[in-house]
């Protein structure tokens, strides 16, 4: 069995970059072990739009960041066998595999040997009622709104026997982020499905790798008391794990960023909420005794993740249609320009109220409040820090037509606004609202498919 | 003693899951950890996210780590898809925590820490 397996993080989001991951090929290529690259690049918007698109064409529905992430490091994984693991499958992983062949063709490379995790999508599995039924956390669903798409979150099991069939490549749909990490580890030291500290364990890397820089410096800096050293070139991290679990994070030599203590600490607890249960479809992951230890420059030790019995449900995500949500920009600046705001800000207040009645309205003042503050209060520009204020108006609705409304008000104040309205920009986004269900495991039943052995 | 934010001796980072926003909390020094539990508890976080009504604020004590957890129920406005504001994460309301004051003993103050204390006292 091997001593340590070496995982490389190559996107921690869709739209992360994609010189990220030659970096980290390179540090993999020259380390000692089996080593796996991973790709996080499925927010929960991006699989129900994969789906509509699905829905379009059969042979498209798989992460648009398929295309922009693996030509730079397919060629260099392949010759060194570096193994790759991503969830960029989305609502469609066989086609995502096939795009993978085309891409191996044009770069005149071997043909990749790609599985395929399919499983994950409800569809046909669950009725809407049935759906509905399984919402926790909200009542979204019994809305009655039109299903766009309705995944599990798969755990590791599936990942681990694609690679035990000498898989190079991995493609899923959905699964536990951690599960990236944690399959390719099943796969190297075999740990047993009630191994459950050592299943936390690698649940653990997965879940400080899933976010690519946000363990190495990124989403941290905060200049002169939290300096990153060269965050535009940050480095992606790369984590070092033994059969026990005990694992070291670091980062590529010469790549920007750090890995310390803190940065680490942070990504522990991102997006964590009962520090001593954290629900992964292996296991239950608990937090509360890890150790952090700085063991050298950039290396971090992590240790003491322990594990408790996988949950006896699995989270799903099911995306409904959501209406439109309207956003309209307008810019007041130099003298008086918040009383110039202002005016313009109850000017669309006053308007709408009766020509779009009901209509739930969002005013910001970018450069005065427009994050920390809550929808619905009302913009009081009379102590304004700023003498550039930049107007948003937001509001969401079923009826496109009213917001329109919204957007053709900020517009009109150009001409009949207060003084000095500048630089209008206006758009519609259709939205979704997603939902959280859980599943009982009857209904799961992962599929495994080699490409080219069917 | 000095009266300092919090950014002055912790880092936050904030994490989202629907309309729920997690919060984590570490002090750059651990022996900061013990002032930091006394005073920021569940109640003065609760406090500075008033304006955005949480449903419920817990805090999760993680003393190995010289860190916290909070835990805000109904503070992102639906969340992600949902809300009507630029920041449907909460990704910047880590920053609104670590504007919470404290009372820190000072003994010796170093680097940004410096730079802050006299910034602000």
């Amino acid at each position: 069995m091997a001593a340590k397996v070496f995982i490389g993080a190559g996107a921690g989001f869709a739209g992360d970059r994609s010189d990220a991951a030659g970096p980290v090929v390179e540090a993999l290529a020259g380390c000692d072990g089996p080593r796996f690259l991973m790709y996080e690049t499925l927010a929960e918007r991006t699989l129900a739009l994969c789906q509509l698109e699905r829905r379009q064409n059969p042979e498209r529905g798989y992460s648009p960041a398929l295309d922009r992430l693996l030509p730079p490091i397919l060629a260099r994984c392949l010759a060194v066998g570096i193994k790759i693991v991503g969830n960029f499958g989305a609502a469609n992983p066989p086609a995502a595999a096939r795009r993978i062949a085309a891409m191996a063709r044009d770069l005149g490379l071997r043909p990749p040997r790609t599985a395929v995790i399919e499983g994950d999508d409800l569809a046909g599995r669950l009725s809407d009622d049935e759906l509905a039924a399984c919402e926790t956390g909200g009542r979204i669903l019994a809305q009655g709104r039109p299903v766009i798409s309705a995944n599990l979150y798969l755990g590791a099991q599936p990942i681990a026997e694609a690679f035990n069939r000498g898989a190079d490549i991995v493609v899923t749909g959905r699964v536990a982020d951690s599960a990236l990490a944690l399959g390719p580890l099943l796969h190297v030291f075999g740990w047993r499905a009630d191994d459950w500290d050592r299943l936390a364990a690698g649940t653990l890397v997965g879940h400080l790798l899933e976010c690519g820089a946000q363990v190495t410096g990124g989403y941290f800096a905060d200049p002169g008391f939290k300096d990153v050293p060269d965050l535009a070139e940050v480095g992606y991290p790369i984590a070092e794990i033994d059969a026990d679990g005990a694992t070291v994070i670091t980062k590529p030599a010469g790549t920007g960023g750090l890995v310390n203590r803190l940065t680490v600490i942070e990504q522990l607890l991102y997006e964590i909420h009962d520090p001593s249960a954290y629900l992964a479809p292996d296991v239950v992951l608990d937090l509360t005794d890890v150790e952090v230890a700085e063991i050298g420059k950039d290396r971090v030790r992590i240790t003491g993740a322990r594990g408790k019995p996988a949950p006896e449900t699995l989270k799903a995500t099911v995306c409904v249609e959501g209406g439109f949500l309207g956003e309209a920009e307008i810019s007041y600046a130099g003298p008086n320009a918040a009383a110039r705001a202002q005016l313009a800000a109850d000017i669309v207040r006053k308007r709408l109220a009766t020509r779009a009645p009901g209509l739930a309205l969002r005013i910001d003042a970018i450069g005065a409040v427009s994050v920390f503050g809550a929808s619905g209060a009302a913009l009081d520009l009379r102590n304004a820090p700023s003498s550039d204020i930049r107007l948003r108006f937001a509001a969401q609705s079923d009826d496109g037509a009213q917001v329109e409304r919204l957007l053709d008000e900020v517009e009109a104040l150009y001409c009949a606004g207060p003084a000095g309205g500048a630089g209008v920009r206006r758009r519609i986004t259709p939205r979704l609202a997603s939902a959280s269900c859980l599943i009982e495991r009857r209904y799961v039943a992962p599929r495994v498919t080699m490409m080219g052995d069917v | 003693m000095a009266r300092l934010p919090l950014h002055a001796i912790a880092n936050a980072r904030s994490g989202d899951k629907g309309d729920r926003l997690n919060i984590a909390l570490v002090c750059r020094d651990p022996a900061h950890y013990a002032a930091v539990a006394a005073q920021v508890t569940a109640e003065r976080v609760a406090q500075a996210f008033a304006h955005r009504k949480p449903a419920r604020v817990v805090r999760y004590d993680l003393p190995k780590l010289a860190a916290f957890n909070f835990v805000l129920d109904d503070v992102l406005e639906g969340g992600v898809n949902a809300s009507l504001g630029l920041d449907g994460h909460g990704k910047s309301l880590s920053f609104l925590l670590l504007d919470i004051e404290i009372d820190i003993a000072v003994e010796t103050p170093r680097g940004a820490q410096q730079q802050s204390i006299s910034g602000r006292v």
